[in-house]
């Protein structure tokens, strides 16, 4: 409480200061030097961004950029905090679950002008990037710096003694009804105190010692890595439309056969229960050997294949009923904050890490994929030279396999109805059925 | 006439100013207000600044649709409306009582054991010094220290509990375990700190009384029941009134460890304003319960005040 409070006062000063600095802005907005400041999450990207800084400053002598790094956990409410106190950074990472609201409360800077005179090639992009960052008003508030997808991490010590070959990996298939070959793989991959694999009879499911499947969480509104990679391959998708959507379909009978499903797999005793996931991350576990396959983003290479003792393989998602596989796109964006005192400076800057000039040298060091296309290929060679095949990810994009992540109204909130809801689903203390209460809900934000 | 007018007897007494201007009626003592005031100043200028004004602006925000990068605007009573309707207030409610007690009654048990051992046995002050070590740890750091170490797939409490033949516990996974678990993490680092108050309770209680006691064939028991715990008793109020007040405001270990979760199973009452007003951008919804925890808080330290007569001494 005395936490809420002290931040009521914070507000009205920062109101105020504000309104003064607003007034007082005047020719100074425009400031085209000087230093501008750059917030980023993923300490892992940080020493790329530090060398573009570096870069560009050797480019633009007149202009330096002070780089703040912040864990995910407190990033966006510092960053409120920031626009209403008037000290968020010029330019930042935005995420596109969060840049809807901010567009529409006017705290981010439209770019269009500047890209039209720059001549910023938006076709460079993976396709589809670029439009991401359109708002509901039709105006342009980022410009991409990166991507992601989704893919079948496994250990492969695990896979040969459980005589699967990396080559069945690749063909896996999944359908709500019976699993298809991906369940037959987790099971034959789960193995029990007792050394009985999850396909043989007597098979202990209260006593596991090495589950077939990781799990990471209930997946909340988007299931993200969670689940999304298997719902979305039976035509279901999370909105009416995206982005801006205003209708969420987590009543369809087609989603919740799928999660019956996925939740069925933790009573089976092939993937850890909701409960036991809380406190070490899945990476962390699947280093200490307690489970084969892990799902998850593109943007954990570097984690997963840097434990030390375990070697790694990544497989493609399975193929669903439809006859494709499906991965969330989610990519980020730089964004200008509408209050920046250096307009000109920001834009360059965002210009500059949109470029190949920045992207490249992101490429280089194999931590994330780039935006751009030419970026990408290098940045696939360069974890090839790094021993990791990251043709999982590259597929998604290059088959057009990817559906977006769910950009609309109201994310914050459509989070807080759905997380609960979702673990109480995939824990098994309610039925699927429960969805569509939450749906409901979930709806009703929108009317 | 003269022999009377010369009587000492009523010649008016010559008493220094200041304590005519106490005592004289009609007079307020400026002069002392204004040193009064000069003292006062520094606290008073961060009271109203830190407590007074937010407060109001809170109580204001209470009435009011505000997602902080707009205006604030009025709604009446309709956020109270809605919470008195929102299954997951009343949820929070629920999940903070249960940690209140749990956590509050182990606490203050064990607080009073601990400090009747620091009283009559733990003499030496490294000893009784590092009951207080868990307390000089931050909230966080103990936090996360113990959600590792009960980690459910690599936690070193759920190799022990393997180790002796028990089945690994989801401390902080599973919805029965969640608060039980959070409540005692807190009543370990506090407990050290609340057995001090109640140790310095306990040496303000003269050695006289004992000495008679003993002196009257009273048993170790009958001590303890008679004399220590009602002359304590003012103590024991106090470091109840702001135990409980600390516990209903639990917030830290819930948000770095489980975040609500699992289910709603550990969102209290504090993390759901956080949620509501940080992350769901609804501040005027979130500062509506915050008003209602201050009432209700407010309450429990009255109704604690009155009915264990925390202003009263036994001694007296």
């Amino acid at each position: 409480m005395k936490k809420m409070k002290a931040t009521g006062a914070l507000a009205a000063a920062a109101a105020a200061v504000l309104a003064l600095s607003a007034c007082g802005g005047g020719s100074q907005a425009e400031a085209g030097k000087g230093e501008i400041s750059y917030w980023l999450w993923d300490a892992n990207q940080l020493p790329a961004y530090q060398q573009c800084a570096d870069d560009f400053t050797k480019a633009n002598p007149d202009i330096t950029v002070k780089i703040t790094q912040r864990g995910w956990d407190d990033y966006w409410s510092t960053l409120t905090n920031g626009f209403v106190g008037g000290t968020a950074p010029d330019v930042f990472t935005n995420h596109l679950g969060r840049y809807g609201e901010l567009a529409e409360n006017k705290q981010l800077l439209a770019i269009d002008d500047a890209v039209e005179k720059d001549k910023v090639d938006l076709s460079a992009y993976n396709e589809g990037l670029a439009d991401l960052w359109v708002g509901q008003d039709g105006k342009r508030y980022g410009l991409p710096k990166d991507w992601d997808t989704i893919g079948l991490f496994y250990n492969k010590a695990m896979l040969a003694s459980a005589g699967i070959s990396e080559d069945q990996m690749k063909d896996l298939t999944w359908n709500p009804e019976d699993g298809g070959s991906y369940e037959k793989v987790i099971a034959h991959l789960t193995v029990d105190k007792n050394g009985k694999r999850g396909d043989e009879p007597g098979f202990d499911k209260n006593n596991v010692q090495v589950y077939g499947l990781g799990l990471n969480g209930g997946g909340d509104s988007s299931g993200q890595t969670e689940w999304s990679y298997l719902t979305n391959t039976t035509g279901w998708q999370h909105t009416d439309k995206n982005p801006w959507g205003t209708h969420y379909n987590y009543d369809d009978p087609k989603f919740q056969d799928s999660m019956k499903w996925f939740a069925g797999l933790a009573d089976k005793g092939y993937m850890p229960k909701l409960e036991t996931t809380v406190g070490a991350s899945m990476a962390d576990t699947f280093a200490a050997g307690k489970s084969a396959i892990n799902a998850h983003g593109s943007w954990m290479i570097g984690q997963y294949t840097g434990y030390k003792g375990i070697d790694v393989g990544i497989a493609p998602t399975p193929v669903g009923p439809e006859g494709k596989r499906a991965s969330m796109f989610n990519g980020l964006a730089d964004s200008i904050w509408a209050g920046t005192k250096k307009k000109d400076a920001s834009i360059k800057w965002v210009e500059y890490l949109a470029s190949s000039a920045c992207q490249d040298v992101v490429a280089s060091k194999a931590v994330v994929f780039p935006a751009l296309k030419a970026s990408s290929d290098k940045a696939a060679a360069a974890f090839q030279a790094k021993g990791v095949d990251v043709t999982a990810f590259t597929e998604h994009v290059k088959n057009k396999t990817t559906f977006l992540y769910p950009i609309t109204d109201n994310t914050a909130k459509v989070k807080g109805i759905m997380e609960p809801a979702m673990d109480a689903v995939v824990s098994g203390k309610a039925p699927v059925s429960s969805l569509t209460a939450a749906n409901e809900q979930v709806n009703a934000l929108f009317k | 006439m003269t022999t009377l007018t010369r009587n000492p007897g009523t010649r008016t007494p010559r008493l220094p100013r200041t304590i005519l201007n106490r005592t004289g009626p009609g007079r307020t003592g400026r002069g002392d207000a204004r040193i009064a005031l000069f003292f006062i100043a520094p606290a008073m200028i961060g009271f109203v600044l830190f407590y007074l004004v937010p407060t109001v602006r809170g109580i204001y925000l209470s009435f009011t649709e505000y997602n902080i990068l707009g205006d604030p605007e009025w709604i009446g009573l309709e956020n109270y409306e809605a919470i008195a309707k929102d299954p997951l207030f009343w949820n929070s409610l629920a999940v903070t009582g249960q940690y209140v007690l749990l956590n509050i009654g182990l606490q203050t048990a064990l607080a009073l054991g601990l400090a009747l051992l620091m009283h009559n046995v733990a003499k030496s002050t490294i000893i009784r010094g590092a009951l207080l070590l868990p307390y000089l740890m931050s909230n966080v750091i103990a936090a996360l220290l113990w959600f590792w170490m009960l980690d459910y797939q690599i936690g070193v409490v759920n190799q022990f509990i393997e180790w002796a033949g028990l089945p690994r516990a989801a401390f902080f996974g599973s919805e029965e375990w969640a608060i039980p678990t959070q409540a005692l993490i807190n009543t370990w680092r506090h407990m050290g700190y609340t057995a001090l108050l109640i140790f310095a309770g306990l040496q303000s209680i003269p050695g006289h009384v004992y000495e008679v006691a003993k002196l009257d064939g009273a048993s170790a028991w009958q001590t303890f029941r008679k004399i220590t715990i009602p002359l304590l008793r003012p103590v024991l109020v106090l470091v109840l009134v702001v135990t409980v007040i600390g516990s209903f405001q639990v917030f830290d270990t819930v948000a770095v460890t489980t975040g609500g979760g699992p289910v709603n199973a550990t969102r209290v009452i504090q993390y759901y304003i956080y949620q509501r007003a940080f992350t769901e951008s609804d501040f005027g919804y979130g500062s509506a319960i915050a008003v209602i925890l201050f009432l209700i808080l407010a309450l429990v330290a009255f109704i604690q005040m009155k009915f264990l007569k925390g202003n009263e001494s036994d001694l007296d």
